[in-house]
């Protein structure tokens, strides 16, 4: 089997390490993407992020990573948001608003926006949970995830298979379309379950076919 | 309908989460071993950390936390090493405290691999620490670890310094401040019950649990897993136990399965 090269962007707030020891476990190359060159070359990229909306989003459009991360997504390369990365692809999010910053538009590869979880139960949503895929995924499964956040999608995305969470409310906790996913949970902490999703990941994303429009294979 | 409402919600219906309750084994590490006492003193030598580590994930732990009990600057210059090391065998969270003193503290342990920080001493002499790494590194990462002593029934004093000097601060004020100023968890440390094996200080739990919102992992005292289901019943997301799984009483899956029985959700 080839070994696997993996990009993971750098964002500048984000722990990558946890991101990059994972991919690496499972015998993948691992590499560091600062650039849009990088972001568009990459056989795997993989999206991360902690910390503040505001921050990655400016983090993101400061390297010009904006338009080469949108077009590897709706050009269907295997692409991975993990947390702060699934909210990125998103319309806008309510964080960055409430933080009174100008950067709260994302990269709106998701029609939907970012809300907060209700404040009835515990804030941020530190640990493990439940995630229900439906039938539609082929890359995420049902099992038990590691999160850390308090803010999460408002509703499910037209045209994405999905899974969903519940802490509080139930919502949208994974999203998959071709070798696209992003997940608000974090599958590189998430034991061996989550080592299976990155896996899976990587290994049913080669076998996509998928067509740039101008008709060659993007992968 | 499954639409995450941007308006505040209801306090009235009851909050439905399927979050499981987490044991965390706790390693306290100095120069690249594991170190253990009791009431923070006495250390003895417990191990390589890295196969403890490894060791409790595979037993089904839900997190690690590594706490720096370096006495010296030789054996704290370890600890970035120490991070790395565990990091690359462990696929769960690594939490790790003890002598983090500023931003740059916290972000060497995070670019070594942990996934949240804990702030002692440091966030009790410069409060606003606890802001600058929430804004920096999101709240999520930053941990209060508050050492608490008993003074009255229901009134605890803040400890520092590992445990040397008692503060005139009021335990569950500074919880509510710290978490206020960007604590997204408290690590909640009872002085008086550590490494005693009587179990945990159920009346600070409570009473810290109800002044946040945030998790709080409960700690100091656990012996038997009817420890851990006392803290879960008094409001802990989380249960800290350091000896009782480093003299191998039990196993993490040995607990969990006491849990479980109890009716307390874990993860299996």
């Amino acid at each position: 089997m080839n070994r696997r090269d993996v990009g993971i962007v750098r964002t500048g707030s984000a722990n990558l390490a946890s991101v990059a020891a994972a991919f690496s476990r499972l015998g993948a190359s691992v590499r560091f993407v600062e650039d849009a060159a990088a972001v568009r070359s990459a056989d795997f990229l993989t999206l991360p992020g902690v910390g503040s909306f505001s921050a990655a989003r400016a983090g993101l459009r400061a390297k010009r990573l904006d338009d080469a991360i949108r077009q590897r997504v709706n050009a269907q390369r295997p692409t991975l948001g993990i947390c702060l990365g699934l909210q990125l692809l998103a319309a806008r999010s309510v964080e960055a608003e409430e933080a009174g910053r100008t950067n709260n538009i994302g990269l709106g590869v998701l029609p939907v926006d970012v809300v907060p979880l209700p404040s009835s139960v515990t804030l941020p949503q530190l640990g493990w949970n439940a995630v229900t895929a439906d039938a539609g995924c082929q890359i995420l499964q049902s099992g038990t995830a590691y999160f850390a956040h308090s803010f999460a999608l408002s509703a499910e995305p037209p045209g994405w298979a999905h899974a969903t969470t519940t802490h509080g409310i139930r919502y949208v906790s994974a999203v998959e379309r071709g070798p696209v996913v992003a997940c608000q949970f974090h599958p590189e902490l998430s034991g061996a379950w989550g080592a299976s999703l990155l896996r899976r990941w990587i290994d049913t994303s080669k076998n996509i076919e998928v067509f740039t429009p101008e008709g060659r294979p993007s992968c | 309908m499954l639409v995450a409402s941007s308006q505040p919600n209801s306090k009235s219906t009851p909050a439905a989460t399927g979050l499981l309750r987490r044991v965390i084994p706790c390693l306290d590490v100095a120069g690249g071993r594991i170190v253990k006492g009791v009431r923070f003193a006495g250390l003895r030598d417990a191990g390589d950390p890295v196969e403890r580590a490894a060791k409790y994930a595979r037993d089904g732990a839900d997190e690690i936390v590594m706490l720096d009990v370096s006495a010296t600057p030789e054996q704290r210059a370890t600890s970035v090493e120490t991070v790395e090391r565990v990091r690359s065998v462990l696929d769960i969270p690594i939490t790790v405290g003890g002598g983090v003193r500023s931003d740059e503290d916290a972000a060497r342990l995070l670019s070594a691999g942990a996934d949240k920080v804990a702030v002692n001493s440091a966030a009790v002499r410069d409060p606003r620490l606890l802001t600058r790494l929430a804004q920096r590194f999101g709240r999520q990462c930053v941990v209060l670890s508050l050492d608490a002593t008993r003074r009255l029934p229901k009134k605890w004093a803040v400890v520092v310094r590992s445990g040397t000097n008692t503060t005139a601060i009021d335990a569950l004020d500074w919880a509510t401040q710290a978490t206020a100023l960007g604590a997204g968890e408290v690590l909640l440390t009872s002085f008086d019950r550590d490494g005693t094996r009587c179990g945990y200080d159920l009346a600070l739990l409570r009473a810290v649990s109800s002044r946040v919102n945030v998790p709080v992992i409960a700690s100091g005292g656990a012996a038997t897993p009817a420890h851990l289901v006392d803290a879960f019943g008094a409001g802990a997301c989380a249960a800290l136990a350091a000896s009782l799984f480093h003299d191998d009483d039990y196993t993490v899956s040995e607990v969990k399965s006491c849990l479980r029985q109890a009716g307390v959700g874990v993860r299996s």
